[in-house]
């Protein structure tokens, strides 16, 4: 059964708990959902209410008897007890940061995205003060192409959440996914590669849901100053996902 | 090409391009004439696999990785092939290259060179041997073709579940869920479009009993096949063919042939209102595949990547339709199982893992081959069949299965103990330990299918860093970030790819942390690059060498 559309459904209410907190669920509905609708936050990149589930950036790993689970792709249950905010799972988060900041390049202080970046809002969160792994620093390009839209690839953390909003909101599928394990990579879909030959369009779903600096609307960078951005003002598990600032940034 | 390929195909041109950059055997780039790639399985090591691949790169005059300017050949590493019986092994095009020497190296230049096409060389090349050196319940059995669907039409088909459950018939891809049980789940579906998948994507790098099953044993497992859809009303089904086998396709095909002609496939089979056929779906070079519902992407002409779950393929597998995936040998045992009964095969075995299980021993023995058991059997019994002596450890289950040490041997082949798709590595004490994680370890990280971050990230991060350990540069900081780096690939990878890549080194860093810590220095920290190497640049500039231009690392 497809969890989103039996969660908007409504459906029979239960009850399970986020380290010790009784939460209510619609049956279907994720871990994650449930605890969004509480207010409750779980660490998270690549999910994203509006689209399907993903469960790859597996920020948002909880424990329950004893397992590692995917809060966005794992259905709440009558009675489930989930550990979330814990020294051990925040620990892993940790490092999960570190793995997605030494994997691509990540220049904060350079960026224009700086304050309003869910990558970076999450790892102050959870604690992540600098990168202890070995840096890959991997050669890759900024695509400058296209007249209102561009696409540093150096900040790219394949969360796949363009993907599914040109794939799902769009009816685009301007974006997909190439190659395997490090080498998997972003690419577009027009003749030479490039966004300026895409049917990406700055109205479209897929160029706002970016959660990093990879996918950035054009000559809006710095409407809103720094020190002003969203987790400038707030930390994350207050202000929320990126996605639903994107307007005001 | 990729153009021609999207618009024949009515696929966007970014989806070849996903799919060719995916699977190891599929290029962006024209390959050689001759496209040579070796076998890099640690058995093939083991065969002498790296002084032959030197000895061929400098005869061809290619370096690893590459094609020769004028186009003549491609050479390069491949995952195991699954001939560690007979390697060290290889494919050129496609077909299989076994038992390869000096010797065959020579003569396979020069037919290169002579431009001879590779369907003109000679036979022995591509002589690959089923070396069947024990045969127990399933390999002994021979049964007529058809007879197990004629038992199971006979006995009624509720029925012949109900012996499959009797039987205790668990997955023998290593997983061990019980086939009944997921063939009763798809059969319950309310979806009536249903389909059979037989997983011969034989990858875990020391098995290859499936290859001889497929060899050998293809009506059974056709027959298994056939059975599992007329019992969960499937229409229609695939064997996936990983393409190291490819040499096995046209045979297969024949095979299907032959089944059709005897009424066996197709409509109204054994004379009942029940329509099915198979179709042979060629992998491409992915381990990932031989994860279920990675091999159903696959199927449907997408990169490997493994889903989400739930939904099971058993309710939503190929194009969202209940799917039975079950490994070769399951379907062989299946139908043996429907025409001997349950209590045949459940007389074997132990109470929790009933049965025979077939085995792929390479390694360091004298008879590498297959070797079939009753489930409950001790390694030490094992070892002592195949001729293994001095023996140092096993690697149980291929990389992704245990290290046991030579202190282990009384330990059981069992669901309950040692679990097994059917690899079964041997290693005597002339071995390095380290080597073994090594290959391993890089095995996995090439293997990754890069869906999430902690396998993506954290195999290439391991291989760097076990690396670092193994040059010498680790410190003991350097140690306890490898086993706090397995535990969290462990914990929170998506599929068994990741959750199993790290039982390499956290089952070799149980039993031999001295090793380990014999290679490490003593210092508390070291950098992961080579500080005084990197300032080689900055020197050549300045035109300095003097003491002063140095950096002692690490306040050695």
């Amino acid at each position: 059964m497809n969890l989103k559309a039996a969660a908007r459904l409504g459906g029979r209410i239960g009850h399970f708990s986020i380290d010790g907190v009784r939460l209510p669920f619609r049956e279907g509905q994720t871990i994650m959902a449930a605890a969004m609708e509480a207010g409750v936050y779980i660490p998270h990149l690549c999910y994203n209410p509006e689209f399907t589930p993903h469960g790859s950036c597996r920020l948002c790993v909880v424990r329950s008897n004893g397992r590692h689970l995917a809060a966005c792709t794992t259905p709440a249950a009558e009675g489930l007890e989930v550990e979330s905010h814990t020294d051990e799972l925040q620990e892993q988060r940790r490092e999960l940061l570190q793995m997605l900041f030494v994997e691509g390049n990540h220049v904060c202080p350079a960026c224009e995205k700086s304050g309003a970046c869910q990558l970076q809002a999450v790892a102050y969160y959870c604690g992540m003060l600098a990168p202890e792994l070995t840096y890959f620093y991997p050669q890759r390009t900024v695509d400058a192409s296209h007249p209102d839209i561009a696409i540093d690839y150096n900040r790219c953390i394949l969360c796949e959440l363009c993907v599914r909003a040109s794939r799902e909101a769009d009816g685009k599928n301007v974006f997909s996914i190439a190659d395997r394990g490090i080498h998997a990579h972003l690419q577009i879909n027009s003749s030479t590669g490039k966004l300026r030959d895409s049917d990406l369009e700055v109205t479209d779903k897929a160029a706002h849901v970016c959660p990093t600096g990879a996918i950035l609307p054009r000559n809006l960078g710095y409407n809103i100053p720094i020190g002003k951005r969203p987790y400038d003002q707030k930390p994350i598990s207050l202000a929320g996902d990126v996605a639903d600032h994107e307007e005001s940034s | 090409m990729l153009e021609l390929l999207a618009e024949k195909l009515h696929i966007p041109r970014t989806q070849v391009i996903s799919v060719v950059e995916f699977y190891t055997f599929l290029h962006t780039r024209p390959q050689g004439e001759y496209e040579i790639l070796i076998s890099d399985s640690i058995t093939d090591q083991m065969l002498g696999k790296q002084q032959l691949m030197d000895y061929l790169a400098g005869k061809l005059q290619v370096e690893v990785g590459t094609t020769r300017k004028d186009g003549l050949v491609s050479l390069d590493n491949t995952s195991c092939t699954g001939m560690c019986d007979q390697g060290p092994a290889g494919l050129v095009n496609g077909q299989v290259l076994t038992s390869l020497d000096t010797g065959k190296v020579d003569v396979l230049v020069d037919l290169m060179t002579r431009r001879v096409p590779v369907t003109e060389w000679p036979a022995d090349f591509f002589q690959v041997r089923d070396n069947i050196h024990r045969s127990g319940l399933l390999l002994n059995d021979s049964i007529g073709k058809g007879e197990a669907l004629q038992s199971a039409f006979a006995r009624g088909l509720d029925e012949t579940l109900q012996e499959l459950e009797n039987a205790g018939l668990r997955g023998r891809g290593g997983a061990g869920f019980k086939t009944a049980m997921k063939w009763r789940f798809a059969k319950q579906e309310q979806e009536p479009e249903r389909y059979v998948v037989c997983n011969a994507d034989e990858g875990e790098p020391g098995t290859f009993k499936d290859r001889v099953l497929l060899n050998s044993y293809a009506h059974e497992m056709f027959e298994g096949m056939t059975l599992c859809a007329a019992i969960i009303g499937a229409g229609k089904g695939f064997l996936y063919l990983r393409g190291e086998y490819q040499y096995l396709y046209e045979q297969l095909q024949q095979v299907l042939q032959q089944r059709r002609q005897s009424g066996l496939l197709g409509a109204n089979i054994g004379g009942q209102d029940f329509n099915f056929d198979i179709e042979i779906h060629l992998g491409a070079g992915a381990y990932i595949c031989g994860e279920e519902s990675a091999l159903i992407e696959s199927l449907e002409g997408r990169r490997g990547i493994p889903r989400n779950r739930s939904p099971y393929p058993v309710s939503q597998g190929y194009l969202g339709k209940p799917t039975v995936v079950n490994n070769v040998e399951t379907f062989v045992a299946a139908a043996k199982i429907a025409v001997h009964g349950g209590d045949w095969f459940a007389a074997r075995g132990t109470s929790q893992s009933r049965g025979s299980k077939i085995l792929s021993i390479s390694g360091d023995c004298r008879q590498p081959g297959i070797y079939e058991y009753d489930f409950g059997v001790s390694i030490a019994e094992i070892l002592g069949d195949c001729g293994a002596d001095d023996v140092f450890g096993v690697q149980i289950g291929g990389p992704s299965g245990t290290f046991i040490g030579n202190a282990e041997l009384e330990r059981r082949l069992a669901f309950e103990d040692l679990a097994t798709g059917g690899s079964f590595i041997i290693f005597d004490n002339s071995r390095n330990v380290l080597d073994i994680v090594q290959n391993f370890t890089d095995f996995f990280a090439h293997e990754s299918c890069g869906f999430c971050t902690p396998c993506r990230v954290g195999t290439a991060l391991l291989k760097k860093q076990f690396d670092k350990i193994r040059q010498g540069h680790g410190s003991a900081g350097d140690l306890v970030e490898l086993e706090k780096l397995s535990r969290l690939i462990k914990n929170t990878s998506h599929c068994g790819l990741g959750q199993t890549a790290v039982n390499p080194i956290l089952t070799t860093l149980e039993r031999y942390p001295e090793l380990y810590q014999s290679q490490l220095k003593d210092i508390s920290f070291e950098p992961g690059f080579d500080l005084d190497g990197s300032l080689e640049t900055a020197r050549k500039l300045a035109r300095r060498n003097d003491p002063a231009a140095h950096l002692a690392q690490g306040g050695e």
